[in-house]
């Protein structure tokens, strides 16, 4: 009987020492290392504790870079890429020919190395002193504009690039999640309306809309949290010296702060995480506090 | 007396209406799903493009005549993406074979055993999808150079073997099976083990390749953490390499044959999604994120 | 109004794509519904009923034939021009609107001239909450409701634009056994009391034939007969009416007709006017049994039931398609039955010959 009582924990056990040491014990310990200041890898000393850290990490230019990079990448990409979404699936939900193919088709990005098709992208989008012109610089030319160099050029053009990548990679998901959601709406609302001539705007509003506003606002808190986390995609177009060509997120600071060249202070790293970690909660919980309000059932 | 209304006239314009709202749908969505296809076809074109005519062409070309392969040798012979791919295999199937066996237990656990704690430790785990990855990369770091497991499988997987998220689902996947099962299978003195793999396993096969395919798709992206924990080219995965290839290789001169790099990296989970797309898509639709 | 289908067929293209070709799902349907009563749509289950509602509805279109309301040929009109009000099996109530937005949901949809004020809607909304007796609930969500209040609630939906013609799915399959006892004298009220043309489908023949003015029966896309329910009862046109009405169901024996006689086995039972046939099915409803000594119809006696006010006789006869068969007695007419056998009498006007190949009433 003993032995039983004790089987439970038998089975869990790898999960638990897994997860001890590479959750929970981390997670207490970024905590202290955020506190350390001025802490040496190659000594493990610290001389005091203290907001030391934070402070630093709040005055360095390129942190606040990359959270202005981040909070303008969020305040783009979730909106535009969630309404697009929203129209696809529409869109998508409306016919009955090609659906299926259409459906596979604006999945494949879920499933690709964001990496490897940055360069693609980069590619595309290039500008390069030499013989080789980008297609989209080619495009541009055609139509009488001048080139613009989008992966070293000016700032704005960068930050189109990204959004422009981001929402393409975040795409797939949302489509994915809108249409099934979309889907499984009954017929018979829709009947129902119809033989009450309800409109087709109105039923958009008053019927598709809020049913399916729970998968709508999952998508919206989702899409916030993963914008915030952002770093791969700018790897893949900028390459990896993000801050050199001030294209850095918040997450690129605390992996460079980490290692990197300029690498090697996790106590930076830390205060930079718990900061990136405080602003997603809070973000996390307005939107929580407003989709009670507006979600419906 | 009523006014006659021409019914058959609304129905017309109606069915003109309706003809030019999905003639335009498809319009738009073939819009869509040609700028979702447009990278894909660049990265194949430019990567069959001959390095002389793409060096050549001061517009690139939307198409090419005589398509050659060599890009594809010289990648290969140029980076050890070979050894990158075989890296990245390895490391996909050991950690999704281990991820499989500790959420599997851990999952059973949570369903069918009773415990002193259960309860608490359930929702101890529950809090603990809240945590973001980002937040305990860096003591991992820390703690995988400090056991001087940098540039081995063994530092590379074991951080990512467990997945909370997934051990959720399939608990809640086994809780949905009848008790009546397992006891039946009690009385007739069938061993937990067998009951596991017998019964339970393919009762919840669904979620079972749902999570597999997840964490695949997981694996073969992989690129933070494999960045911080190699830096010896032997043990990089194709993201990290693909990379180093832009970085420092044939990034720099030969880009027709970094796009058949890419092309490598990407066909075999094309391949995997167009052989399984109705389970990955239901899969995905049902639990997953990006990542 | 009155309802006129013309030839009306409807077919669906085959979902088995290998086999191709249709699934005729109503055919060549004709019939007249006149105006102001309760008509029970009835038949078994795949039989073309709900595709015959879609159709009044306008939900769906015909492939042939016309349909009237009243003088005008509405088969052409959208749905939302034809002014009917449909309830569905499942009701359709919208979740996230209360009660009050979901009556008033019709009435919203109206535009330019026949725009109404809130103020309108909600006293029409209020008056036809009143009729289906749920004012009490107007400001409560759907699924905070049981589900005999939210049939009321589809019922109010459907009745506040006033259509002239009510439809309604399956109105009581999604009820508890008392529920749908008290629901149907509901309906049957409610109907009488705004006198509108109202059409039920329902695959229950008891539903139907309790509140029906009129019933139709269907099988196969394909209408058997429309009459009152006891006219139906009584009279059934073919095997297949004759055995779908009735509880409990109509005993059916292999017969044959042989010198003005109906036979079962040896039992000459019945007199006849008609020519021999040497096969024949014969059916007779279980209240046709007399019990008496030495009765034209001789059995093998299996057991007795006593049911209160009713008797079952449970009886063998080697012609019965069934191995056994019941006869419902009235308690005073029984006679002691001792023994293995009994014998019945059988009263005519409740047997019916069938050809046993096409279903054709024969007698």
């Amino acid at each position: 009987m003993k032995l039983n009582k004790s089987k439970g924990w038998l089975y869990l056990l790898p999960a638990l020492i897994t997860l001890g040491a590479f959750l929970v014990y981390p997670l207490i310990d970024v905590f202290i290392y955020s506190f350390q200041e001025d802490f040496m890898t190659a000594s493990q000393e610290y001389t005091g504790i203290g907001f030391g850290n934070f402070s630093y990490v709040l005055k360095d230019p390129d942190f606040l870079q990359a959270l202005q990079n981040t909070l303008i990448l969020v305040c783009i990409t979730v909106p535009l890429s969630t309404g697009i979404a929203l129209l696809i699936s529409l869109g998508l939900s409306s016919i009955k020919r090609l659906r299926g193919l259409f459906q596979t088709l604006y999945f494949l990005p879920y499933v690709c190395n964001t990496l490897a098709l940055g360069m693609v992208f980069m590619l595309l989008f290039n500008k390069t002193s030499d013989a080789n012109v980008g297609f989209i610089n080619n495009i541009i030319e055609a139509f009488g504009g001048t080139a613009i160099d989008f992966i070293n050029g000016p700032y704005w053009a960068k930050m189109f690039v990204l959004c422009f990548y981001t929402i393409w990679v975040v795409m797939p998901f949302k489509v994915l999640i809108l249409t099934s959601s979309i889907a499984s709406v009954k017929d018979d609302y829709y009947n129902a309306a119809k033989v009450d001539g309800t409109s087709k705007w109105r039923m958009f509003r008053k019927i598709t809309l809020p049913m399916i506003s729970p998968s709508m606002f999952y998508l919206i808190i989702t899409g916030f949290i993963g914008a915030f986390k952002a770093y791969s995609d700018a790897v893949s177009i900028f390459g990896s010296n993000l801050n050199a060509s001030g294209m850095n997120t918040i997450v690129g600071y605390v992996y460079d702060m980490l290692y990197s060249e300029g690498g090697g202070y996790p106590s930076y790293a830390s205060a930079a995480a718990i900061i990136l970690f405080i602003i997603v909660l809070t973000i996390t919980c307005i939107n929580l506090i407003i989709s009670k309000k507006h979600v419906h059932y | 007396m009523k006014t006659k209304i021409d019914y058959k006239k609304i129905e017309r314009t109606a069915a003109i209406k309706s003809n030019t709202a999905s003639a335009i749908t498809y319009v738009l969505l073939t819009v869509w799903g040609l700028f979702v296809l447009f990278p894909f076809y660049w990265m194949l074109l430019t990567s069959v493009k001959d390095y002389g005519e793409y060096s050549s062409e001061i517009i690139p070309k939307l198409y090419t005549i005589h398509p050659v392969l060599d890009n594809y040798g010289n990648a290969f012979t140029a980076e050890p993406l070979f050894n990158y791919i075989f890296n990245t295999l390895i490391f996909t199937i050991v950690t999704t074979a281990l991820m499989l066996l500790v959420t599997v237990f851990a999952a059973f656990a949570f369903a069918r055993l009773n415990f002193r704690g259960k309860g608490f430790v359930f929702v101890v785990f529950l809090s603990l999808m809240m945590i973001p990855s980002e937040l305990v990369v860096i003591t991992n770091f820390v703690t995988i150079t400090n056991l001087e497991l940098r540039n081995t499988f063994t530092g590379l997987i074991l951080p990512s073997v467990t997945s909370v998220f997934y051990i959720y689902l399939l608990k809640e996947n086994f809780a949905q099976v009848p008790d009546e099962l397992y006891y039946a299978a009690k009385v007739d003195g069938t061993k937990d083990m067998k009951y596991l793999y017998k019964v339970l396993i393919p009762i919840c096969k669904p979620t079972v390749v749902t999570i597999t395919i997840l964490k695949v798709i997981e694996c073969w992206n992989a690129y933070v953490w494999p960045r911080l924990i190699t830096n010896d080219k032997a043990y990089y995965l194709v993201s990290n390499g693909i990379q180093a290839i832009r970085e420092s290789g044939l990034g720099r001169d030969n880009i027709p044959a970094m796009m058949a790099a890419v092309t490598v990296v990407t066909i075999p989970l094309i391949v995997l999604f167009l052989i399984f797309r109705t389970k990955i898509m239901a899969g995905v639709a049902r639990g997953g994120t990006k990542g | 109004m009155k309802v006129v289908f013309e030839n009306l067929t409807k077919a669906y293209p085959s979902r088995d794509k290998k086999k191709g070709g249709e699934v005729i799902a109503v055919n060549n349907f004709s019939f007249e519904i006149p105006d102001g009563k309760l008509i029970g749509l009835l038949g078994p289950s795949g039989c073309g009923k709900s595709t015959t509602l879609h159709l009044l509805s306008g939900l769906q279109k015909p492939t042939n034939g016309r349909i009237y309301f009243g003088e005008d040929d509405v088969t052409d009109v959208p749905a939302e021009n034809r002014g009917v009000g449909l309830v569905f099996q499942n009701y359709a109530l919208y979740p996230h609107l209360t009660v009050m937005e979901n009556i008033i949901f019709p009435l919203q949809n109206r535009k330019g001239k026949d725009k109404l004020k809130k103020e309108e809607m909600h006293e029409m909304a209020r008056e036809t909450a009143k009729l289906v007796q749920i004012e009490e609930l107007l400001y409560r969500k759907p699924n905070e409701l049981s589900g005999g209040q939210q049939q009321r609630v589809a019922i109010a939906r459907a009745l506040v634009k006033k259509p002239s013609i009510l439809l309604l799915d399956e109105p009581l399959s999604n009820l508890d056994a008392r529920l749908r006892l008290q629901t149907r004298e509901e309906i049957k009220r409610i109907q009488e009391q705004t006198k509108v043309t109202t059409i039920f489908v329902t695959h229950d023949q008891e539903e139907a034939m309790s509140i029906s003015d009129l019933i139709i029966v269907m099988k196969d896309g394909v209408v058997h007969q429309i009459g009152a329910p006891q006219e139906v009862y009584d009279n059934p046109n073919n095997l297949f009416v004759a055995t779908f009405l009735g509880t409990p169901p109509i005993n059916l024996f292999k017969g044959k007709i042989e010198n003005n006689k109906v036979y079962i086995g040896d039992n000459a039972i019945l007199n006849t006017n008609v020519e021999d046939v040497s096969e024949v099915t014969v059916a007779i409803r279980p209240e046709g049994f007399l019990p008496v000594e030495n009765g034209s119809f001789s059995c093998n006696l299996q057991r007795v039931e006593v049911m209160g006010r009713d008797i079952s006789v449970i009886a063998e006869h080697e012609c019965c398609e069934k191995p056994s068969f019941r006869a419902i007695v009235r308690s005073e007419n029984l006679i002691s039955l001792n023994g293995n056998t009994v014998s019945f009498d059988v009263l005519p006007h409740k047997v019916f010959v069938f050809n046993p190949n096409t279903g054709d009433r024969i007698i």
